[in-house]
């Protein structure tokens, strides 16, 4: 007889419930593969969201029993206390259907934060030179590994508190580009990250560094956006 | 919160962390000696450091406070931003009057 | 239920952050209480007396306390806010949350001590 779990998922969007299925417990497995078997075999009508399943992509972000986790890599023995599990849609984002989010809002913000490159050279010039030795390059090294999961920004009570809050993904986007002596965008990213919802509203909970798969420190990032914008500010490089 | 309410926060803040622990000394060797209200007043009254000092405080406890409980009612409360602001200016205009009204009632009574 | 929505807050820094922003919050709400009790002084001293004598009782000596208490931890919170803002990212803020808000405990223990 083999052991099953007992797990609850979300079904429905904003409004909905969360339904419980039993599904055979394996020696190892992931939450991906529970959420897996559930639709293959159980309910098609699941909706979910996954790619790689190797833990690259962050497609497969879910709330697993109240944390924002990758369940691609979440082993079920280490999560499914007494045999349940509860796994719901990533939080602070809109549901579209059962595990899958609108992941918009979350780009959008990345967007209003400047998170885009700003070329300063054109093709015709000599490529810049990097020494990846620099403090510069360090801090932007300690950042850049952001796949834009969103895993920070459900896990983020601030985001959650303050609609108008940019979110720790794309204001440690923000600052990679503030370190990035080839970007030329730098007084307008500042001024953008210096209104009403910028780095200033982060109280440094820091769920989001708690929570990141990849071991990430928005807060620090978000804390150096803070000197920067304070010293501008100051300045009058930039005006709110 | 924006990078000029931060500003006036922290700078605030930065102020008040020498001027709290000195009040708590002063706290701490008053409970020890056991003042009396005379005694108390007997140390303010027509002090130009006392009244510099709780000036200071007072000055920066009602813009430190009001920008504080701005971001707590913007975040746990659903009122109107206007609304908002208007009620943590009168919250740091109170306090600030009652302050300085108690500054006067300890050094220049 | 309630387990679930605590899930992801269970991290001192979290608390920390709630435990400031309540500090904060009851600072707030006996400040005006506190200036308003000063301000007896400008009727005389014996108003003024007369509170400190009512003042003395056990209940309002234990109240005292918490808010030195209260005091010290939004003092002690508030300045590792200000390191992490305005200085290098110093790894352990766990351990430097635990810290101040020990020694906020311990500040208020030594007033409650002074005061029995």
């Amino acid at each position: 007889m083999t052991q099953t779990l007992q797990v609850s998922l979300w079904r429905g969007g904003a409004e909905g419930r969360y339904q419980v299925y039993e599904v055979p417990l394996r020696e190892n497995q992931t939450v991906l593969d529970v959420v897996t078997w559930v639709q293959r075999n159980a309910d098609a009508t699941l909706s979910y969201r996954f790619a790689c399943r190797v833990g690259m992509c962050g497609s497969c972000a879910m709330t697993v029993n109240g944390r924002p986790r990758w369940t691609c890599r979440t082993h079920v023995s280490k999560v499914a206390k007494g045999g349940r599990l509860a796994i719901g849609p990533l939080e602070n984002l809109p549901v579209i259907k059962d595990l899958a989010t609108d992941m918009a809002p979350f780009f959008e913000k990345w967007q209003q934060a400047n998170g885009a490159f700003a070329p300063s050279k054109s093709r015709a010039e000599p490529i810049e030179r990097i020494s990846p030795d620099s403090d510069d390059r360090r801090a932007v090294n300690a950042a850049i590994e952001c796949i834009n999961c969103g895993v920070c920004y459900a896990a983020c009570d601030t985001v959650r508190w303050d609609p108008d809050y940019l979110g720790p993904a794309a204001l440690n986007r923000a600052w990679t580009l503030v370190n990035d002596e080839r970007d030329a965008g730098n007084t307008a990213r500042l001024a953008a990250v210096a209104a009403d919802g910028g780095c200033h509203a982060c109280h440094s909970h820091q769920s989001c560094q708690e929570h990141c798969p990849l071991a990430l420190n928005p807060t620090a990032s978000i804390a150096g956006l803070k000197r920067r914008t304070t010293a501008a500010y100051l300045r009058g490089e930039i005006k709110l | 919160m924006n990078v000029r309410l931060y500003i006036w926060q922290r700078t605030s803040a930065a102020i008040m962390a020498p001027l709290v622990v000195v009040h708590l000394l002063v706290i701490f060797y008053a409970m020890r000696k056991g003042f009396s209200a005379a005694e108390i007043l007997s140390r303010t009254r027509g002090s130009v450091a006392w009244a510099l000092f709780y000036g200071l405080f007072i000055a920066a406890a009602s813009v430190h406070a009001p920008i504080g409980l701005r971001t707590i009612l913007a975040e746990w409360t659903p009122l109107p931003a206007r609304m908002r602001d208007v009620a943590v200016i009168a919250f740091g205009v109170a306090l600030a009057v009652l302050g300085f009204r108690a500054i006067a009632a300890v050094v220049l009574s | 239920m309630i387990a679930r929505l605590l899930a992801h807050r269970a991290n001192a820094l979290w608390l920390a952050a709630l435990v400031h922003r309540l500090s904060g919050l009851a600072l707030a709400i006996f400040l005006p209480l506190h200036f308003y009790t000063l301000g007896l002084a400008i009727e005389g001293e014996a108003s003024l007396e007369g509170f400190l004598r009512w003042s003395d009782r056990p209940l309002v000596k234990v109240s005292e306390a918490l808010l030195v208490f209260v005091l010290a931890v939004h003092l002690l919170g508030g300045v590792r806010l200000l390191v992490l803002e305005n200085f290098s990212w110093l790894d352990g803020q766990k351990r430097l949350a635990v810290l101040a808000a020990a020694a906020a405990a311990i500040v208020a223990f030594a007033f409650l001590a002074r005061v029995f």
